[in-house]
């Protein structure tokens, strides 16, 4: 009998053109509350993924209580004992709480009917055990997000998981409703349920944690107890290079205000927000998610309707009111969502980089397609756009070149203003310099480039100046030379503390 | 070598609506003695030659992933709108043709404006319901009873379903050169690239400056202006306007349309492949006519074709995300 309960052994999981998972292993004990921590696109959720069954890894063994398995799918996961709460809720919101705790399981009696009084009597006292007592016959959307995760908790414990993993479980919930969650979670522990417990809160993962598993790249890092690592052990081992290699970050001369946004307002979303961009410089947006900052760009460019505020750029006022005028207005706009807002994956590389501007090519009425194809080429060239041809459809190339397409469209509209929303997400590292690289380009020739990242190293390494967001308002701005531009200044804005 | 593989796949695919029609065709030459000869030939164009009209709308629809069931209706409704005015003495050809477009463009710009502006969900509900609003008002307007155009000095209205060339039906010359007319449209002009762009990711679209909402508006309206010319070139065909003629019209267009390549997720699609699907379906009736068998028959194998159409169009969806995993590897 091995000591653990749940083993993942050499997994290895590659995706077109990222390798997600690097013959990682990772073992938990019954009982233990295991922490797993990486930065962004560290690899996590493809680790849950592949214990889960929704994935199967390409190389590498799962181990639960001491028996092989062979997750083909998710059903297999939860029969041998794996249950996971994800960070969007599976919960079916019509319903009442019993027929979410037992969706998929539901109890018959002889004969096929429900036994809802049954059903109902377990329901109402799983939910006790796990600290909240409610009204089982009540729809699900009708409670807070604290119980409605406390229910897909009970729907694990209804199946005698013998493990849950809980991805990023306190993201959305308040401060009373995360310390009932943890209450939850030591009442597991004790019931001798493991937990593997994914955030990216370190100060949760002290207080709760017997181990904690360190990821990067798809990689395993660590694996240590809790009490023998502190903050800075664990950022280290999380981000582990030096910044300097993976941000080639080059600072030019600051030119004229490009675009200056004032006292921007969205009802209960933006509160007067007012900022200044400058040519020649990174304008870095920080923030919580949810903090407002791709709002505040979706409402300079006319993607939302706003209430209040007003836009220049080059120091003349301009009306935005849908995305055309901002095109007009030499912005461009890359999506945080690059495959559903920002390209049409059916077609060829070539369409989508004249998108947004088809009238730049017309001769008459029809297309001067040399001067398409013309164009289209210097982009690919310049943007070292790794594709077959021109005509090749932009869903086939990798996360990194799609990118590379989409800031094509905008350098063919001749824009001087880019708004990069999250640029490197869901890209690898080697892409992301490339990435990186062309905001330098784009600097170098006296744009104006403002980045949004959740990304804190990538703030860091290449923005001029930062602009923390919280809640709609923006709480403070950080220039690169100053004793505040660091990780731990940003993040206490982000969290509402002042800086000083 | 890998390319060459795909090309091949892509060639068959494209080609795959072409080999149907000629296999089928060699197979009615066996069939019948009836099948292989110019008139029959210049029949089945000429009874292609409607569902070419509403397909062609309808192919523009469907690349903005919409769907536009209206069209029969609309179809008749331009006939009867011609034979009212008819009956009611005008016979001047410009004003009976303007008038048949207008009631066709109106039907269109109204499915666009329940669409884009009252943000109903989906073009199906919608234009189904435009479509009994369109029979009905047919149906109303010419009491139910078809109008007859013999001999009341249209004849300029109905040569263009009516005449022919050497045997060759002006209509599918007609045909020929809107669908020459649209090929260009969809592929050389903006508004045609922008069509398919709303239909492959219509926030992306929106994002990227192309007023959506504009151009869905425009595909409606277009589609129902197609259907009218449909309507003018049924009307010169059985020389009268008959408010139950549209029925099987609808299934018809949207079977050349997936037939030919279109796809009801939208993004694709192209004229040609239309006109392939259409000349399809017109043989397949033709043939089935030849046989001596009944409308019964008829409607089960159009409804089988149809259900191959969208497994085959399902089949190639699922094809191409494979080939689209294999090519990012």
């Amino acid at each position: 009998m091995s000591e653990y309960i749940v083993e993942l052994k050499n997994a290895t999981k590659r995706f077109p053109g990222v390798v997600a998972l690097r013959n990682m292993s990772i073992s938990i004990k019954p009982g233990e509350v295991h922490g797993l921590i990486g930065e962004n696109g560290a690899g996590k959720s493809t680790l849950i993924k592949v214990l889960t069954g929704v994935h199967q890894a390409d190389e590498g063994e799962i181990w639960v209580d001491g028996k092989q398995m062979d997750f083909k799918n998710p059903i297999d996961a939860q029969e041998a004992g794996i249950a996971c709460v994800y960070q969007e809720l599976n919960i079916v919101k019509l319903l009442s709480v019993t027929d979410n705790v037992f969706m998929g399981r539901l109890i018959k009696k002889p004969g096929g009917v429900l036994d809802y009084s049954k059903m109902k009597k377990l329901a109402s006292e799983t939910m006790k055990s796990l600290g909240q007592e409610v009204d089982v016959n009540k729809e699900s959307g009708k409670f807070g997000m604290g119980v409605q995760q406390m229910i897909e908790i009970a729907r694990a414990v209804q199946v005698n998981a013998k493990m849950i993993i809980m991805d990023e479980p306190t993201s959305s919930l308040g401060e009373k409703e995360v310390e009932q969650l943890m209450e939850t979670v030591r009442k597991l522990k004790k019931q001798n349920v493991a937990i593997l417990f994914i955030s990216h809160k370190l100060e949760e993962l002290f207080e709760l944690c017997d181990r904690v598993t360190v990821m990067r790249d798809g990689e395993h890092i660590i694996t240590e107890e809790i009490s023998n690592m502190d903050n800075d052990k664990l950022i280290n081992a999380m981000v582990g290079r030096t910044l300097d290699n993976l941000f080639p970050k080059q600072v030019c001369p600051k030119g004229e205000v490009a675009l200056s946004v004032k006292n921007l307002e969205s009802a209960g979303v933006l509160h007067n927000v007012s900022f200044d961009a400058y040519r020649g410089q990174i304008l870095g947006f920080a923030g919580l998610v949810g903090a407002g900052r791709t709002e505040t760009f979706r409402a300079v460019f006319g993607a939302d309707p706003k209430d209040g505020g007003t836009v220049q750029i080059d120091g003349k006022a301009v009306v935005i009111k849908k995305p055309g005028d901002a095109i007009n207005s030499k912005i461009g706009f890359l999506t945080e969502d690059r495959k559903g807002q920002g390209l049409v994956l059916g077609q060829s590389v070539k369409n989508n980089l004249i998108m947004s501007s088809m009238k730049h090519f017309m001769s008459g009425i029809f297309f001067d397609d040399k001067k398409v194809a013309e164009s289209c080429s210097s982009r690919i060239d310049e943007l070292r756009i790794k594709t077959p041809d021109m005509e090749t459809p932009v869903g086939q190339l990798s996360g990194g070149n799609q990118q590379k397409v989409v800031i094509g469209k905008w350098v063919n509209t001749d824009a001087e203003i880019y708004i990069f929303d999250e640029p490197t997400r869901g890209i690898d590292v080697g892409a992301k310099i490339e990435v990186y690289n062309v905001m330098n380009q784009l600097v170098k020739a006296g744009k104006c480039v403002i980045m949004i990242s959740s990304e804190l190293p990538e703030i860091l390494g290449m923005s001029d100046t930062v602009i923390v967001m919280r809640e709609g308002r923006i709480m403070g701005e950080i220039g690169r030379d100053t004793e505040y531009f660091n990780q731990e200044s940003i993040m206490k804005a982000a969290w509402g503390g002042k800086l000083a | 070598m890998k390319e060459n593989k795909t090309n091949v796949k892509d060639l068959i695919m494209k080609l795959g609506p072409l080999v149907a029609l000629f296999l089928l065709c060699i197979v009615l030459t066996i069939a019948t003695d009836k099948f292989l000869n110019y008139n029959n030939f210049m029949n089945i164009f000429k009874q292609a030659s409607i569902n070419c009209f509403i397909a062609s709308g309808m192919l523009v629809v469907l690349i903005t992933a919409g769907i536009d069931l209206s069209v029969g209706s609309t179809c008749v409704l331009a006939a009867c709108t011609m034979g009212v005015m008819v009956q009611r003495g005008i016979t001047n050809p410009v004003l009976l043709i303007v008038a048949a477009l207008a009631a066709g463009a109106v039907v269109g710009w109204l499915n666009g404006f329940l669409l884009t502006k009252l943000k109903l969900p989906h073009p199906f509900v919608s234009t189904m319901g435009t479509k009994n609003v369109i029979l009905g008002l047919a149906l109303f307007i010419t009491d139910a009873t078809p109008i007859g155009f013999q001999n009341k000095g249209v004849d300029a209205v109905l040569f263009l379903g009516a005449k022919t060339v050497g045997g060759f039906p002006i209509s599918f010359i007609a045909v020929i050169i809107v669908f020459i007319l649209f090929h260009f449209f969809l592929n050389k002009t903006q508004l045609g690239r922008q069509i398919y762009c709303v239909g492959g990711n219509a926030e992306a679209s929106r994002l990227s400056g192309i007023n959506s909402d504009r151009v869905l508006s425009f595909v409606y309206t277009l589609s129902g202006v197609m259907s009218a010319i449909a309507g003018i070139i049924l009307v010169g065909r059985v020389s009268s306007a008959n408010a139950n003629a549209g029925l099987t019209f609808d299934t018809d267009a949207i079977a050349a349309c997936i037939i030919g390549g279109a796809s009801f997720n939208g993004g694709k699609g192209t004229i040609w492949g239309t006109l392939i699907g259409a000349l399809l379906i017109a043989v397949i009736r033709n043939g089935l006519n030849l046989l001596g068998a009944q409308s019964d028959i008829q409607y089960v194998v159009i409804g089988l074709v149809i259900i191959a159409a969208v497994f085959i169009d399902v089949t190639r969806e699922t094809m191409e995300a494979k080939a689209r995993r294999m090519a990012a590897k």
